[in-house]
């Protein structure tokens, strides 16, 4: 691990000031910065610890919704009343993550930046990596792909400077995409608000660019609007063992009922892109029609239009297909009634 | 006399002699590694020889030294630390808290499972710096009664592994006590897991055995002694809801 200064904020507008320094970077819960300084992807000069600002209440908003500090512990905010009552796909998503080590450590801004798990791109034993060496090309596309992306990557080949298939691999960001969350953040400028769908980057031809953060900017927090899934939530997580490893695929389905019928809909995938993947059309597709398997087939397919596999996960396809019709249907029978699959 | 690591004198006396050498020669890792390999006793020299680097790796680099002090089982100490050390090896390597593990040093194991303030984290992956000002609880710190030779006072959850016998190599153990005391307080508030929420208990959810395996999901033991630290586990959830 490279050498670096520590120092800690006690003010938003102090952390922002420090940040902004070259090579600085913020930390909060630690839990993927601190793994990936020691695997050497990530070298700071200086680390502007922000654990002790104020960015630690979740708050009903006067809209109905509720605002979320960049500081709320994974842990606290699976288990916040207003959370596991009103969001309980969000509460499911965090629960599905990490370790409960893990989870009492890292936050929701932290989380928010989680960086890729592409084995390429942690270890620096492989040159090629887009993202860690911009141009250096995507050894993951000839390599071991089992985790890589079917949707929104890009791919030119191995030695493009351009390419990249690696994947998000938060679970909290895929029920926050189905949620229509927004991002707050505040810079040397002010404060600004990111809509969710904007907040991360298709790697696209710079593939090193991975969110709408700018390097001088602070998350403060995350807002969700008014709760519509409160009763029909469904977060379906797929992966090699039942706890304590990465999605294969996710999925978090949130439904409005009328009656056995849908009035509205938050549909997103987690474990195929850069990005939690969603697709209005396939939430609109499911609007006025009745609960059922039929309907929820259309909407994967609406959802996983385009998906291309490679070498080891071409399986992701189908399978991310049939996740969405199972959440769908476990979310339609009510939150409380599904079972562990 | 010289001294050479790898010489393994046999005589009780040549080995006090030797650590009197060593003791003079500041050969302060070699004494502790031999420590170390008396109390393990069964344990193969060989092993020594694979652990993990951990901060001894990167010496030639400029350090940046800071005084810190932290707070260990009700104790403070005061230290002075690079700003690249983990909670774990300052408890380990400048504390001399050997009883927390270092697995794989990277968040996937939990071996290093300490409190902080009462809550359970991987020590590895928790800068010593940011943990400064927080109440800090070992596996040394659980007994009411901190001499290792009297384990008439010790805590519950520790009498439970014994009782049901929750280990096999003891490795990641005391991760997994650390890890199970706080899981049960974690439970004991009504503090909920994925295995609640898809089984629709969402108030107060009974322990069961699939409860206690996933909220000690973040505790890996290669020997497989799962099923034991199971009913260790539910022995004083049991006891204790």
């Amino acid at each position: 691990m490279k050498t670096f200064s520590y120092e800690r904020a006690a003010a938003p507008a102090a952390a922002i000031h420090a940040g902004a320094a070259r090579g600085a970077k913020f930390l909060a819960g630690g839990t993927n910065l601190v793994d990936l300084m020691k695997y050497g992807v990530e070298s700071p000069t200086t680390l502007v610890d922000i654990n002790q600002l104020e960015l630690k209440e979740v708050i009903a908003s006067p809209d109905g919704g509720v605002t979320i500090g960049a500081l709320v512990r994974n842990s606290d905010l699976a288990d916040h009343p207003l959370i596991k009552n009103q969001y309980p796909l969000l509460s499911q998503a965090l629960l599905s993550g990490a370790s409960p080590q893990l989870r009492n450590m890292a936050t929701t801004g932290g989380n928010l930046l989680q960086r890729t798990r592409c084995y390429y791109f942690t270890d620096i034993s492989f040159p090629a990596c887009n993202k860690r060496t911009p141009g250096s090309g995507c050894a993951a596309l000839q390599g071991y792909n089992r985790i890589h992306a079917i949707l929104g990557q890009t791919d030119k080949g191995s030695t493009s400077g351009e390419s990249c298939i690696a994947t998000n691999p938060s679970d909290m960001n895929v029920a926050m995409a189905a949620l229509v969350a927004n991002v707050e953040v505040e810079g040397p400028k002010g404060k600004r608000t990111i809509p969710f769908s904007e907040f991360h980057k298709l790697p696209g031809s710079s593939p090193w660019i991975e969110s709408a953060l700018k390097p001088d900017e602070l998350i403060v927090g995350v807002t969700l609007p008014p709760a519509k899934f409160a009763k029909n939530a469904y977060y379906l997580k797929i992966r090699d063992r039942n706890s304590y490893a990465f999605a294969l695929i996710s999925v978090a389905a949130g439904l409005e009922m009328d009656r056995g019928t849908v009035k509205s809909a938050g549909l997103a995938l987690g474990g195929v892109a850069l990005k939690p993947w969603r697709d209005p059309e396939a939430e609109k597709v499911l609007v006025g029609k009745p609960a059922g398997a039929e309907t929820f087939r259309q909407a994967a397919d609406i959802l996983l239009q385009g998906a291309k596999g490679y070498e080891h996960n071409a399986f992701k396809i189908e399978m991310a297909k049939q996740g969405v019709v199972r959440a769908l249907t476990l979310a339609s029978q009510g939150t409380t009634e599904g079972t562990q699959s | 006399m010289s001294v050479l690591p790898g010489d393994e004198p046999e005589d009780e006396e040549e080995i006090q002699q030797e650590e009197k050498e060593l003791e003079k020669s500041e050969l302060f890792f070699e004494l502790s590694r031999r420590k170390f390999m008396q109390t393990a006793g069964m344990l193969s020299a060989g092993l020594a020889a694979g652990f993990p680097a951990g901060s001894f790796a990167e010496v030639n680099q400029p350090s940046n030294t800071q005084a810190i002090t932290l707070k260990v089982n009700g104790q403070p100490k005061t230290l002075s630390l690079d700003t690249r050390t983990s909670l774990l090896d300052a408890l380990r390597e400048s504390l001399e808290l050997t009883g927390t593990k270092k697995g794989c040093d990277h968040g996937q194991c939990g071996a290093c499972t300490v409190l902080i303030d009462g809550r359970r984290v991987n020590s590895c992956l928790t800068l010593a710096f940011a943990a400064e000002g927080a109440d800090i609880t070992t596996i040394e710190g659980l007994a009411r009664n901190s001499d290792p030779k009297d384990a008439s006072e010790l805590h519950p959850v520790q009498a439970a592994f014994l009782e049901h016998d929750g280990y096999q190599c003891g490795y990641c153990t005391p991760g997994q006590i650390c890890s199970a005391v706080a899981a049960i307080g974690e439970h004991k508030r009504g503090a909920l897991s994925i295995v609640s929420l898809h089984t629709g208990k969402s108030e107060h959810p009974p322990m069961t055995d699939d409860e206690i395996k996933e909220r000690m999901s973040g505790n890996i033991c290669r020997c497989g002694a799962y099923p034991n630290i199971v009913a260790a586990v539910r022995a004083v959830a049991g006891a204790s809801a």
